[in-house]
Parts: C-alpha cells; structure tokens; sequence
C-alpha cells in the first residue's frame, strides 16, 4: 500500500511532464511540415496570406507584426496604468477604498474574454469609428485598448505584491533624506521592486500575445499588414477564424497549426526571458 | 524647469488618475453589461433550446454544457493533480526526486503561460484527429485538464506546505505509515486550500472560450451527458461568440455575458466567504509550536482530535514495518 501510493503519486507528476512534451512535440511534429513546404523565409517573411487562391500564399508577416504591434500597443498604455494603480493600492489606499478597489481588479481578472470582446464590439468599435471618422472601428487601435485593459488585473496584481514585498527600510531611509512620500514610493519603492515588475509585464505580455477570442472580435480580422487605423489579424485570431473550414490535411490547415508553433515558440521565448530578467534582477539586489 | 512642489502634484495626479481610471473601466464595464443584458434574461431563454422552426432562442443547452465540461474536467483534473501535488511536497526526499520535482515544476510553469487557442489547438489535433474520438465534452474537458492543471497543482502544494511539519512527525512518531499520515492529517488540513484551487479553476473553466471552439464545438441542440461527450456541444462562452459574431443577435449575447458575470461574482464571494469562515486556524499552531516537548503534545492532541488516536482506530506501531 505505502510503496503503490507513491508510485501512484509519481505517476501523477508524470502525467503533468507529459501534456507538456506531448503539446510541444506535437505542436513541432504537426507544424514543420508545412513550413518546410512553402519554405521558412516565405512563411514567416510573406506579406500575403491568400491561402484559399488559384495560386495560394502563405506568408504570416501580417499575423506576426499585428500581434506584435497589438501587444506593444496594450503594454505602452496598460502598463503605466497598471503600476500606477499598483503604487496606489499598495502605499496610498488605506483599508475600506484598497479594498472595495482590489475587489474590483479581482473582478477584471475573472470577467471571460468573451465577455471583453462583446462589449467592445458594442461600445469600442463605435466609438473608435466616429472619435477618428472611419468607416469601421474594427481596427487594430480597437484591439489595442481592449488588450489594454485585459492586461490591467494582471500588471496590477503581481506589481502590488511586489511593491509591497519592498523592505520598509529602504523607503525610511528615503523618506529621512527629505523626499517627499510621492518620490519615494515613484524612485525608491518602484525600482526597488523591479524583478517583480518585469515579471508583471511579461505576465502581461503573455496574456496579450496569446489573447483570442476578445480581440478577434473587435478587430476586423482582415490579413493586413497592420496600420493602427485598419482591420488587422493576429496569430491567435488567424488561426480562430480559419480553422473552422480549413479541410483536413490541406496545407491551409497545416500552415493554420505552423502558426501555432510559431506563436508558441513566441511565448516560449517570451518565459525565458521573464526567466532570465527575474533570476538576474534577484541577484542584484542581495 | 518645473518645481518640486509641482511635480509632486504631478506624480500624484498620475497615481490616483490611474486608479480612478481603473474603477472606472470596472464600473463602467459591469454596469453596461448588465444595463444591456439583464433585461433579456428571462426564464424562457434560460429554459428552452433555441429552435429555427419555431424561432426562439434559447440557452438551456449552453447552461448544461458549461455544467457538464465543468463538472468532467474537474473530476479528471482534480485527482491527477492533488496526486501531483502530494508527490511535490510529501515525497521529496533525495536528491532523485527533488531533480524530478523541479523538472515537474518547470513543466508546470510551461503549460501555465501557453496561450488557450493552442490548447484548443493540440486538443483537437491529439483527441479528435489522432485518437478520432468526435468533437464534443469529452475533447473539449480532456483539453481544459491539460489547462487547469497548474492552477490546481499549485494551490494545492501552497496549502499542503502551510500543514506544520510536526503533525507530520508526530504521526510518523505514533507508528503512521506515510500515506496514512498524509490521508489523515495532511490531506484533511489543506482542503481549504484544494477548495481554493477548484474554485478558482472553475472560474477559469467557465469563462474559457478559445480551447473549446474546435474541441467542444458549436453545437447549440440539447444532449443528455452521455450523447454529449461526444457531440458537439457549445459552451456558453462559445454560444455567446456565435451568437455575438455570427447571428448578429446583441441581445442574447449580452443576456449570456450577464450570466457569466454572475457566475465570476458569485465564485469570487464563495471564496471571500470561505476565507473569512475558515480564518488563519494554522498561523497560530505554527506559532505556538515552540519547544519539541510542546510539539509532541499538540500533534498527539490534533491526532486525537481528529480520530487518528481512537482506541479503535489506532494504527499497530510495530506491525507496520
């Protein structure tokens, strides 16, 4: 009995390696293919993606740079936001308004993206088109905001914690040379706790490079290359809106699952770094 | 050159700008979905089936759905990775296992930070493709096991740490096999934190949209469980983006964004809730275990108390080895 359970226990762990391995080798095993028939310089470096033509092409640049750009978007105005609200919470906000307010941001984090993708559809979308008079809002610039504000709860959360987790000497020691509160917590306490807010923002930029169903909804989902004031497609969108009626073993639908890989090795990166820039910023600092 | 005193304002002004606008997203958010959706949500959408024929939309199915995918993930998911769980914390011992721990650990950091359209993806090339089993509950809830399975895992580990070690050795001490002791005391002290965990994936779970497109599917027909693992069978994320996007009908999109909003408040209060019922019991075991003499007694004590030490119940120390 005693030795079973732990062999079960163990098994359990392997279960968990497992999914990993099988994702990963899957997703390679299933997505070379069709990259090495159309060559990987024109799968990744194409601007045309036309897969369904008489001569069809299948270049994912368009995909590529839209998720790129729709990320950096989201980061450029979510990312200020997020730690500001973050210095708020964690140094200003004192007991019943911190925590009505970190309810709220609980609250954001659980809303489905669904849900974001609709309301945006309804309201953003709108508003986008009559603010820069265009004849759809269904852009890239909508796509931005609503990534935006998705990443908000996250960039929020972790930065709390790790302000918070900023020893309370540092900011004394600030405070007894003459900055003002406001000061220490912008100068001192922030770049105090910066491994915790890299780790933020990759957190945030993870969530923003793989987010699907939110902003296929509001951004048109026309492979173009992409311009903040036209309709664009993601990786994650493209692969949404064409898998559906891809048939089976054409090489539509393998190129389809190539930028599966691509936008994995993506985010595969994207944990290394995190990585990297946490294990570093630890090490300075002790 | 601006003044110190100015650009103290300044910072000000950014820090609490930032926050205002933050609760002002949420407000305006929740208010609107709400404002649009609750006057659409009516008995008769939630209890009837949509029908071309008769030209109703209803949601029924996209609710039981949501119930089914909910309810068969977690019962695959949750023993898999409480097993997971306890092998990280319980049987660590040398330096084998530790090496394999970490190796579970960064396993489980991977699968957390993969994007949900890719296990949406893989779920459906490996269930339905490979393994040919057909579109439905079945895949769809196989694919979110793969995706919870890190949230469970980890909240199950934190809880299964804060156990104090000394009832552990005090147990062991009192003649406990090592999975008696985890049975008895390990497992029964950290389901506050298991609870936790499923709460917080069942949350994840309903909300999920972009995993179950291609392998749960669109379906919108009422199925009893059985026919529905495998037949298509949306969710009522999915139901809302089809309804949304491809049948223009607003209304019912909004009616259905209502209630998963009010699922999310009603997991968020249940664990408020809960943490406020349950309070920080161990803090003060942990605290007060000071001297070993002390310790003995209270594990033996905590032993008693929960049934360990019934005269009846008493495991036999020596026959055990």
């Amino acid at each position: 009995m005693e030795k079973s359970a732990k062999y079960i226990f163990l098994s359990c762990g392997i279960a968990a390696i497992t999914f990993v391995v099988t994702i990963s080798l899957y997703l390679v095993i299933a997505g070379i293919p069709a990259i090495r028939e159309i060559g990987l310089a024109d799968f990744l470096l194409g601007t045309t993606w036309q897969p369904t033509g008489s001569n069809p092409q299948f270049g994912i640049m368009p995909f590529i740079s839209s998720s790129i750009f729709g990320t950096a978007g989201a980061i450029i105005i979510g990312v200020p936001v997020g730690i500001l609200t973050a210095v708020y919470l964690a140094k200003i906000a004192k007991g019943k308004t911190a925590s009505a307010i970190r309810t709220a941001v609980e609250l954001l984090a659980g809303i489905p993206s669904v849900v974001y993708g609709l309301v945006g559809m309804i309201v953003l979308v709108p508003l986008v088109a009559g603010v820069f008079g265009l004849p759809s809002g269904a852009t890239l610039a909508a796509a931005i905001i609503v990534l935006a504000i998705m990443i908000l709860p996250t960039i929020i959360s972790v930065s709390e914690t790790a302000l918070r987790a900023v020893p309370r000497e540092y900011e004394e020691a600030s405070l007894g040379l003459g900055a003002t509160e406001i000061e220490t917590y912008l100068f001192v306490s922030l770049p105090a706790a910066r491994s915790g807010i890299i780790t933020a923002i990759a957190l945030g930029v993870g969530r923003a490079v793989g987010e699907a169903m939110a902003i296929i909804m509001v951004s048109g989902n026309v492979a173009n290359m992409p311009s903040l004031f036209e309709s664009v497609r993601f990786m994650t969108t493209a692969i949404v809106s064409e898998m559906s009626y891809a048939a089976v073993g054409s090489l539509h639908r393998d190129a389809l699952v190539s930028i599966g890989l691509v936008l994995f090795i993506f985010i595969m990166i994207l944990h290394g770094v995190m990585h990297l820039a946490v294990n570093g910023g630890f090490k300075k600092r002790s | 050159m601006m003044s110190r005193s100015f650009k103290n304002k300044l910072f000000k002004g950014a820090v609490h700008a930032s926050a205002a606008l933050t609760v002002l997203f949420l407000i305006f958010t929740i208010g609107y979905i709400f404002m649009r959706g609750l006057p659409h949500v009516s008995w008769k959408l939630i209890s009837s089936q949509a029908s071309y024929i008769s030209n109703i939309i209803g949601i029924f199915p996209n609710i039981m759905n949501t119930l089914y995918i909910i309810g068969l993930t977690i019962a695959i998911a949750l023993p898999l990775s409480i097993g997971a769980a306890i092998y990280l914390t319980e049987y660590t011992v040398d330096d084998a296992s530790r090496m394999f721990a970490r190796i579970i650990a960064f396993a489980m950091e991977t699968l957390a930070s993969i994007p949900s359209i890719i296990f949406g993806l893989v779920g459906m090339m490996i269930f339905t493709q490979l393994f040919g089993i057909k579109q439905g509950v079945l895949v769809g809830s196989l694919t979110l096991v793969m995706m919870i399975l890190p949230t469970i895992i980890r909240t199950t580990q934190e809880s299964l740490a804060t156990v104090p070690q000394e009832w552990r050795q005090g147990a062991l001490a009192l003649g406990a096999g090592k999975w008696f002791m985890i049975r008895t005391i390990v497992l029964p002290s950290a389901a506050r934190g298991i609870v936790a965990g499923v709460i917080l994936a069942i949350g994840r779970i309903a909300g999920e949209s972009a995993a179950l497109l291609f392998t749960a599917g669109f379906g919108l027909v009422l199925h009893d469980f059985f026919r529905a693992l495998t037949s298509s069978s949306a969710s009522l994320t999915v139901a809302l983006y089809v309804y949304a996007s491809e049948r223009g009908e607003t209304d019912v999109a909004f009616a259905i964004a209502v209630i998963l909003m009010a699922i999310v408040l009603a997991l968020n209060t249940f664990t408020k809730l809960l943490t406020k019922f349950w309070g920080n019991e161990n803090v003060s075991v942990n605290v007060s275990a000071e001297k070993a003499a002390d310790e003995a007694n209270r594990a033996a004590s905590h032993l008693a108390g929960i049934g360990v030490c019934d005269r009846s119940k008493r495991p036999q120390p020596m026959v055990q080895r």
